[in-house]
C-alpha cells in the first residue's frame, strides 16, 4: 500500500503476491473451458446450419457476379465510355473476345440470365451473338457486331452492361419490391403489369397480423382457464392446447382440407341443416379464408404457451384486492389483471406474427391463389424461375422485418420478460 | 347496541363431504378489534373471505350494518382488506395504487390527490408516490397495503395474516402502529392471525378457531387468564398439563387424580361430575418453586430436569406428577441460578390457577 502513488488505486494480489484479477481468472478457467465444450457442439451446428447459410444468403441477394467475372475484357474496355454513344472499336473487339470465350466455356448463359432479369431480350441477342461472333475473323469488329444484331447499336444496351459490371447490385431488392432501373439508370416502379410482390408483401403482413389477432383472441380465454383451473382439469386442458403440436403438420393441415373443401364436412352439414343450398357451397379453402383458419389452429398453441405462463404468475389475490377495493369485475380485469399479461400477450404475438410471416406449407397446400404469402414466392423463385438472387432479396427484406418487429418489441416488452412454459 | 357486522349460524363447506367452518356466530360492535386466531386449516381465513365476498356461506347469514349481504358482490360491500402478500398492483406506482380504490368510485382528481396524501402521510410515506411496489421494502409495502384498504374509508377492514411476512421486530413495530391507526380511526377491523402474541397485542376481542369451530371468544385477558376448554388453553400461552380423573366435585373446588396416585385441588371449569376425564391447565408463571410449607393447596415434590436461562427470566423444567415436561417461569430477580439438573425441589400452585377443562 505504501509503495503505491497517489491516486492510483492499489492493485488488489493474493498472499503469494499474484493480483487477485490474475488468480481469479486462473481458478475459473477449468470451469470456462469445460462450459464453452459442453455448448460447443451445439454453437458449431448454429453456425454450420443456420450463420453461415443466412451470410450466403445475405451475400447472394446483392451479389453480381456474372457480368464482372465472364465479360471482364468488355468490362475493362468500357472504362472510361462518355456513357452517351455507342462505344468504340475497342471496346467491340474485347465483346466479340469475352463472347466467343464465354461460348466455348459455356459461361456466357448465364451473363445472358442475368441480363435478361433487367431487359428481357438481353438473353436471346447475347446468346445469339455469342454463337456468330465466332465466324467474325477480323475487325472492324464494330460494324460486324452491329450486323449481327443492331440492338449493339442502342446506346441503352451498353449502359446495362455497363451498370451490370459492378459485382454488387441492389437490383435483386429493388424487384423484390417491384421497382427495377430504368435505361438511364434512375431507380423507376415496375410497370403495373409486372408488379406482384409487393401486394404479397402487403398480403403477407396483414393476414399474419389478422392470424396473430384472432390467436390473441382466442388464446387469452384458454391460457386464462389453463391457468386458473385446478391441476387435475388444466392438465387435460393442456394435453388438448399441446395434441396439435403432436401430429405432422400436414395431417392437420389436410384435416382442414377435409372439413372446408366444396363437398367437405362443414359444407355438408350446412347444406344439411338447410343453411345454404347445394348450388351455393362456400368457398373456405384455396383462399384466404383458408389460409387464415388452419394457420389460427396450427399457430395457436404458441400465443397460449406464453399467454399461459405469465399468467400463472399472477396471483389470484391481485383481482381480489381490486374488487375488495370496489372495482367491478370488468374494471378489475381491464385495470388489473390485463395489464399484468401484457407482457405474455407481447411474447405470444410476437411469435405468432414471426412464425406466420414465415409460413410456407399451409398457405401453400390451403391459399390456393388468393391466399399465398410471399414464402411462396421465395419458393417459386428458388424452384422454378431459379433466380436465387431474388429469392434471397425477398428472404433477406422478411429477416430485415423479423428484426425490425424484435427491436421494437425490446423496446416495449423487453425480451427478458418472454417466458415460455 | 346494535353489532356493526354479524356472523349468524355461518356454515361453509367446499366439497359438500366436511364442514370448514361449523355453526360460526359472531357479533362485531362499532370500532372493534376483533382477531380470528387459529391454527392453519381451522377455517378463519374462509370467514373472512366470506365478510369479504370472495366465498359464499353454504348455510347462515352474514349482515353489515343490519342488512344481510350474502348476496352482494365484494366491490358493492366497502370493505378494505389487506392480505397475506400485500396485493399491492405491480404496474402501478404508490400514488396509483391508493388512487384505484377512489378513482373507481369515481371520486374528482383533486379529491382523489388529497385523500391519498393523507393516507400516506398516515402510515409515513409521504414522498413515496412515485415509487413502484417492487422498490420498497417489506415493511413498506405492508404500509401501503393498509393505506390503501383505509383510503376509501371503507366501513370494515379485513386483514388477513398481514404481518406473516415481517421480520419479528418489524412485526411488533407494525402490530403497534396498526393498534394505533385504529384507535385514530375506529374503524371497526377483523384481523386473522395464527400468532396468538400478535392476538393478545393487538385485539379488543379474539375469536379461537380450531376445527372450524370458535373455542372460545373473549377479551385478551379472559382468554388467557380463564381459557374454556383444553384447546385455548394450550394455544393461547404457555401451558403444563395434567391429565386425570375427577374424584371429588364441589361447586368451587375439585379434586383430580393424575397419575394414578397425587391428588390436585384445582378449579372446576368444564368437569361435571365424579368419574370425568379431564385436563388441568397451569400457568408456568403462576408456579411458585420452593414455597412455604401451607402456603398452597397443591405442593408436590418435584426433579429439575433443565434449566434455561433466557435474560430477562428463567426456564425451569421440572418433573412432577408423572409430568416430565412441567415448565416453571420465574422472573429473574438475581439469586435464582442456584438450582441445577437432578436437585430435589418442590413447587406448588394456587387452587384457582389450575383449572380443569375438558378432556
Amino acid at each position: 500500500m505504501t509503495q503505491n502513488d497517489m491516486g492510483q488505486a492499489p492493485v488488489l494480489t493474493t498472499a503469494d503476491g499474484l493480483p487477485l484479477k490474475t488468480s481469479l481468472m486462473r481458478t475459473t478457467r477449468r470451469h470456462r473451458i469445460r462450459a464453452f465444450l459442453l455448448v460447443a457442439p451445439l454453437l458449431l451446428f448454429l453456425v454450420v446450419a443456420f450463420v453461415l447459410p443466412i451470410l450466403d444468403m445475405l451475400k447472394r441477394s446483392i451479389e453480381n457476379p456474372e457480368v464482372h467475372n465472364h465479360m471482364s475484357r468488355t468490362v475493362e474496355a468500357l472504362e472510361g465510355w462518355d456513357g452517351e454513344s455507342i462505344p468504340d472499336e475497342p471496346v467491340f473487339a474485347a465483346l466479340v473476345q469475352d463472347l466467343v470465350e464465354g461460348g466455348e466455356a459455356r459461361t456466357i448463359g448465364t451473363v445472358a440470365s442475368r441480363l435478361n432479369y433487367e431487359a428481357s431480350g438481353m438473353r436471346s441477342l447475347i446468346m445469339k451473338t455469342s454463337r456468330r461472333a465466332g465466324r467474325i475473323e477480323e475487325g472492324p469488329y464494330k460494324a460486324a457486331v452491329i450486323d449481327i444484331d443492331e440492338d449493339w447499336a442502342d446506346v441503352d444496351t451498353w449502359r446495362l452492361i455497363e451498370r451490370e459490371s459492378d459485382p454488387f447490385t441492389l437490383s435483386y431488392y429493388l424487384s423484390a419490391v417491384d421497382m427495377r432501373y430504368d435505361a438511364e439508370g434512375n431507380i423507376v416502379d415496375q410497370p403495373d403489369y409486372l408488379k406482384i410482390h409487393n401486394a404479397l408483401f402487403i398480403r403477407t403482413f396483414w393476414m399474419s397480423a389478422a392470424i396473430t389477432g384472432l390467436c390473441l383472441v382466442l388464446g387469452y380465454p384458454i391460457a386464462f382457464l389453463l391457468a386458473n383451473t385446478p391441476l387435475r382439469y388444466s392438465n387435460l386442458l393442456m394435453i388438448l392446447v399441446l395434441l396439435p403440436f403432436w401430429t405432422s403438420l400436414l395431417v392437420r393441415t389436410t384435416t382442414w382440407i377435409a372439413i372446408l373443401q366444396q363437398q367437405g364436412v362443414l359444407n355438408d352439414l350446412l347444406v344439411g341443416i338447410g343453411l345454404i343450398s347445394t348450388d351455393n357451397r362456400l368457398q373456405m379453402i384455396y383462399n384466404k379464408t383458408g389460409t387464415m383458419v388452419a394457420m389460427t389452429h396450427i399457430l395457436l398453441p404458441f400465443m397460449i404457451l406464453p399467454l399461459y405462463s405469465v399468467m400463472k404468475t399472477i396471483p389470484p389475490h391481485y383481482m381480489h384486492a381490486a374488487r375488495s377495493l370496489g372495482a367491478r369485475p370488468f374494471l378489475a380485469f381491464r385495470r388489473v389483471y390485463f395489464p399484468l399479461t401484457i407482457p405474455g400477450i407481447g411474447a405470444g404475438s410476437i411469435l405468432v406474427f414471426i412464425l406466420s410471416i414465415g409460413y410456407y406449407i399451409t398457405p401453400a397446400l390451403v391459399g390456393g391463389q388468393s391466399g399465398i404469402f410471399i414464402t411462396n414466392f421465395i419458393a417459386y423463385h428458388m424452384q422454378t424461375s431459379l433466380n436465387w438472387g431474388l429469392a434471397a432479396a425477398i428472404a433477406s427484406i422478411l429477416l430485415f422485418v423479423v428484426i425490425a418487429f424484435y427491436l421494437v418489441y425490446n423496446r416495449v416488452i423487453g425480451v427478458d420478460n418472454v417466458k415460455l412454459g | 347496541m346494535e353489532p356493526f357486522a354479524q356472523f349468524k349460524n355461518v356454515q361453509k363447506s367446499y366439497d359438500g363431504e366436511t364442514l370448514v367452518v361449523k355453526d360460526f356466530n359472531l357479533d362485531i360492535s362499532p370500532g372493534e378489534f376483533v382477531t380470528l386466531l387459529g391454527p392453519s386449516g381451522s377455517g378463519k381465513t374462509t370467514c373472512l373471505m366470506m365478510m369479504a365476498g370472495f366465498e359464499t356461506p353454504t348455510h347462515g347469514e352474514i349482515l353489515l350494518q343490519g342488512s344481510p349481504i350474502n348476496s352482494l358482490p365484494p366491490h358493492k360491500r366497502g370493505i378494505g382488506m389487506v392480505f397475506q402478500n400485500y396485493a399491492l398492483f405491480p404496474h402501478m406506482s404508490i400514488a396509483e395504487n391508493l388512487a384505484f380504490p377512489l378513482e373507481v368510485r369515481g371520486l374528482s382528481k383533486a379529491e382523489t390527490e388529497e385523500k391519498v396524501a393523507k393516507a400516506l402521510s398516515m402510515v409515513q410515506l409521504t414522498g413515496f408516490e412515485g415509487r413502484r411496489p417492487a422498490q420498497l421494502s417489506g415493511g413498506q409495502q405492508q404500509r401501503v397495503a393498509l393505506a390503501r384498504a383505509l383510503v376509501f374509508d371503507p366501513k370494515l377492514v379485513l386483514m388477513d395474516e398481514p404481518l406473516g411476512a415481517l421480520d419479528k421486530n418489524l412485526r411488533e413495530e407494525m402490530q403497534l402502529e396498526i393498534k394505533h391507526i385504529h384507535e385514530q380511526l375506529n374503524v371497526p377491523m377483523i384481523y386473522v392471525t395464527h400468532d396468538q402474541a400478535e392476538a393478545l397485542t393487538m385485539s379488543d376481542r379474539i375469536a379461537v378457531f380450531n376445527d372450524g369451530v370458535v373455542q372460545q371468544l373473549a377479551t385478551p385477558d379472559v382468554l388467557y387468564e380463564a381459557p374454556e376448554n383444553a384447546f385455548v388453553a394450550q394455544f393461547v400461552g404457555e401451558n403444563n398439563r395434567f391429565i386425570g380423573d375427577v374424584v371429588s366435585l364441589d361447586a368451587d373446588r375439585c379434586q383430580v387424580k393424575v397419575n394414578g396416585d397425587s391428588v390436585i385441588d384445582c378449579l372446576p371449569v368444564a368437569v361435571t361430575e365424579n368419574g370425568n376425564h379431564s385436563t388441568l391447565s397451569i400457568r408456568p408463571e403462576r408456579v411458585v418453586i420452593n414455597p412455604d410449607e401451607g402456603s398452597f393447596p397443591n405442593i408436590f415434590e418435584a426433579e429439575v430436569k433443565d434449566v434455561i436461562y433466557l435474560g430477562d427470566h428463567l426456564r425451569t423444567r421440572v418433573s412432577v406428577c408423572g409430568n416430565g415436561d412441567f415448565v416453571v417461569k420465574t422472573p429473574n430477580a438475581g439469586g435464582n441460578g442456584a438450582l441445577k439438573r437432578g436437585q430435589k425441589v418442590r413447587v406448588g400452585w394456587s387452587l384457582t390457577d389450575c383449572r380443569a377443562l375438558d378432556a
